[in-house]
């Protein structure tokens, strides 16, 4: 052996393409083909100035999409085609998809959507049918649409302002879908998280949500993204319904 | 044949203690990893004020270990006495405390005082390689400030004190006695190995955020058992062996040459979070295989006479 083999290597490849959702999403495709699967995340790295979690939207090509809210995501959207982008991963576990279900449901918050798309691809080349809802603030803060039209049976849309969709909070749509599904998952704010897991619970359907903490090593050494005795990057980032509702901090 | 040892008074199922900065963020963290087997726990190092850390990335792995410069992210010790507070498993439960000078140690022992319930004993860690105002990038390692440190925190505080040295400062021993003979209790050999640095060849830059960072896992271990062994022949009180340990027989290793207990770091990362469990077993085994029936046999075992 000439070499120790790495586990976690860092990966540099080029960035293939910029898209701009929205007034402050982007979304970018690399040039990478990874073995990777929904809800798994990569540590994506700006050399000077940091390195944050980003959820994998896609395996190939890679896709991450990312809204510029500080200093390391500021970094991300700046760059352009051709421009190279490093990264760690893939880490977390994620999604499952129980074996006898047909139907199911994927609710995404904000950037929760990128995950929930990745979910609903790979359900459909399962022959699992997805119904989506996506749930933002206004029509401009909501992503993916297109593509979620693409993978999903239908997609529902609620906005708190009523701009686009039903006005109010994804619960009005899910609280119908729900009865008709077999597992439901969900990625965005914890209170909607939480929400969605409390009906799951009432209602005994399946159910995984996606918990985002503060994660420094993402390999499950530093223990950073605690929570309740669990770690967010390597139990988590998906946890069932009833895991998430043991955690006292869940939902606050 | 049994695995047992004593930890400052207290039982232990095992000598494994759990490294601090490794996962021990949480009440919650800590009280897992003792369900993954370990003997005792070493919490998060604390500070006198809240600390973020370095910004990222903190860890990179190497051909040969990993690196790590975290810069001490924890909430502070008021926070942080606050969450580990209410300890009520078996396992032992040691506080580590890191400040930037005597003055600042002796104020983080009097918080600890008043919350010393449940907590088997206190670890001062005077031995960081990579965050700058600590450990060996302040000089922290040398006899006269190990000695001040002990004194100042064995003023201030009543519980057994662990002070936890550098194997990457020469005269290692000398620190030892200095801490022995200031008051401390036992001696944790050691912190991570450097600083060292990983450099991202297509990138072209350090990869950690903070350049520089400890090394930690396997590649260690012959430099910190050759640490302990020397230590071992100079001081009575005990050790506690870290740096490398991956499996049984690098624990019993570690042990031979002087440890009284070692805590596990980086194997968590190689092994799982249940690597505790796993070298308890393997300890057993070799240990029955090999004819041993009690872990006081081992301990300093490589110093004995034939
Ligand atoms: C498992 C996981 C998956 C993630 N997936 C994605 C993803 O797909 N796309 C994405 O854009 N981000 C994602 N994030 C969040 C991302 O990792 C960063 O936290 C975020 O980009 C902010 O980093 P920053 O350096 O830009 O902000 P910082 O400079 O660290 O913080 C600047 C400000 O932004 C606020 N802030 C921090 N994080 C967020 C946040 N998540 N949302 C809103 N405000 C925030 C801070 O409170 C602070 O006030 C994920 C996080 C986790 C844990
Ligand atoms: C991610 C990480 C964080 C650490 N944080 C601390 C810390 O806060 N305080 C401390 O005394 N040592 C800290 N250390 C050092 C370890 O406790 C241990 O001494 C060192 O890693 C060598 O042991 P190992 O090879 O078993 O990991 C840290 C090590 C790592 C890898």
């Amino acid at each position: 052996m000439n070499r120790y083999e790495i586990l976690n290597q860092v990966y540099t490849n080029k960035v293939k393409t910029v898209i701009q959702e929205n007034y402050r999403i982007k979304t970018i495709e690399i040039d990478h083909r990874m073995d990777c699967l929904p809800g798994q995340f990569l540590m994506v790295w700006i050399p000077g100035s940091g390195e944050r979690p980003m959820s994998i939207g896609n395996a190939d090509p890679l896709t991450i999409s990312v809204a510029n809210v500080g200093k390391v995501s500021g970094e991300i959207v700046n760059l352009v085609e051709g421009d190279r982008i490093s990264y760690r991963g893939p880490f977390g576990n994620p999604f499952t998809i129980p074996k006898n279900a047909k139907k199911i449901l994927c609710i995404g918050g904000g950037y929760g959507v990128v995950p929930m798309y990745f979910l609903a691809r790979k359900a459909k080349e399962a022959g699992v049918n997805a119904i989506a809802v996506i749930g933002a603030k206004s029509e401009n803060d909501i992503v993916w649409e297109k593509q979620l039209f693409v993978v999903c049976e239908r997609v529902h849309i609620t906005t708190d302002d009523g701009s686009k969709g039903k006005k109010g909070t994804v619960m009005i749509e899910v609280n119908e879908l729900v009865e008709d599904v077999d597992a439901v998952y969900a990625c965005g704010p914890e209170k909607m998280m939480a929400a969605v897991a409390k009906l799951c619970r009432e209602k005994k359907k399946f159910c995984e949500v996606s918990i985002e903490r503060i994660m420094k090593c993402g390999v499950g050494i530093c223990g950073s993204c605690a929570i309740n005795g669990k770690l967010c990057c390597m139990d988590g980032p998906v946890f069932t319904g009833e895991e998430a509702l043991a955690m006292e901090e869940f939902g606050k | 044949m049994s695995i047992q040892s004593e930890f400052f008074g207290k039982k232990m199922k095992n000598p494994i203690l759990l490294a601090s900065g490794i996962i021990g963020m949480t009440r919650g963290s800590l009280g897992m990893a003792c369900e993954n087997g370990c003997g005792g726990v070493i919490s998060k190092s604390l500070t006198l004020e809240p600390r973020k850390g370095h910004e990222g990335p903190n860890i990179v792995e190497t051909e040969c270990g990993i690196l790590n410069a975290m810069g001490y992210p924890n909430p502070g010790i008021e926070e942080g006495l606050r969450e580990f507070a209410g300890w009520k498993r078996e396992e032992a439960l040691v506080i580590s405390i890191v400040g930037k000078n005597a003055g600042e140690f002796a104020e983080l022992a009097k918080k600890v005082e008043l919350q010393k319930n449940r907590v088997s004993a206190l670890e001062a860690v005077i031995s960081c390689p990579h965050t700058p105002g600590y450990g060996t990038m302040v000089g922290q390692g040398t006899p006269e400030s190990v000695s001040e440190i002990t004194t100042a925190i064995k003023e201030n505080c009543s519980l057994p004190l662990i002070i936890k040295l550098s194997p990457s400062v020469p005269g290692e021993v000398k620190a030892a006695l200095a801490a022995e003979e200031a008051g401390a209790d036992a001696i944790n050999m050691g912190n991570s190995l450097g600083p060292g640095m990983k450099i991202d060849i297509h990138r072209k830059k350090p990869v950690l955020g903070f350049g520089i960072g400890g090394l930690s896992g396997l590649p260690i271990k012959p430099i910190a058992v050759r640490c302990v062994y020397d230590i071992y022949g100079a001081v009575k009180i005990p050790i506690i062996g870290t740096g490398g340990i991956n499996a049984g027989v690098d624990a019993i290793e570690m042990m031979m040459a002087g440890a009284k207990w070692v805590s596990v770091g980086t194997a968590v990362y190689y092994r799982g979070q249940d690597v505790f469990a796993k070298i308890a077993k393997e300890m057993e085994v070799w240990m029955k295989l090999n004819g041993y029936s009690r872990l006081e046999e081992i301990t300093g075992a490589a110093h004995e006479q034939i």
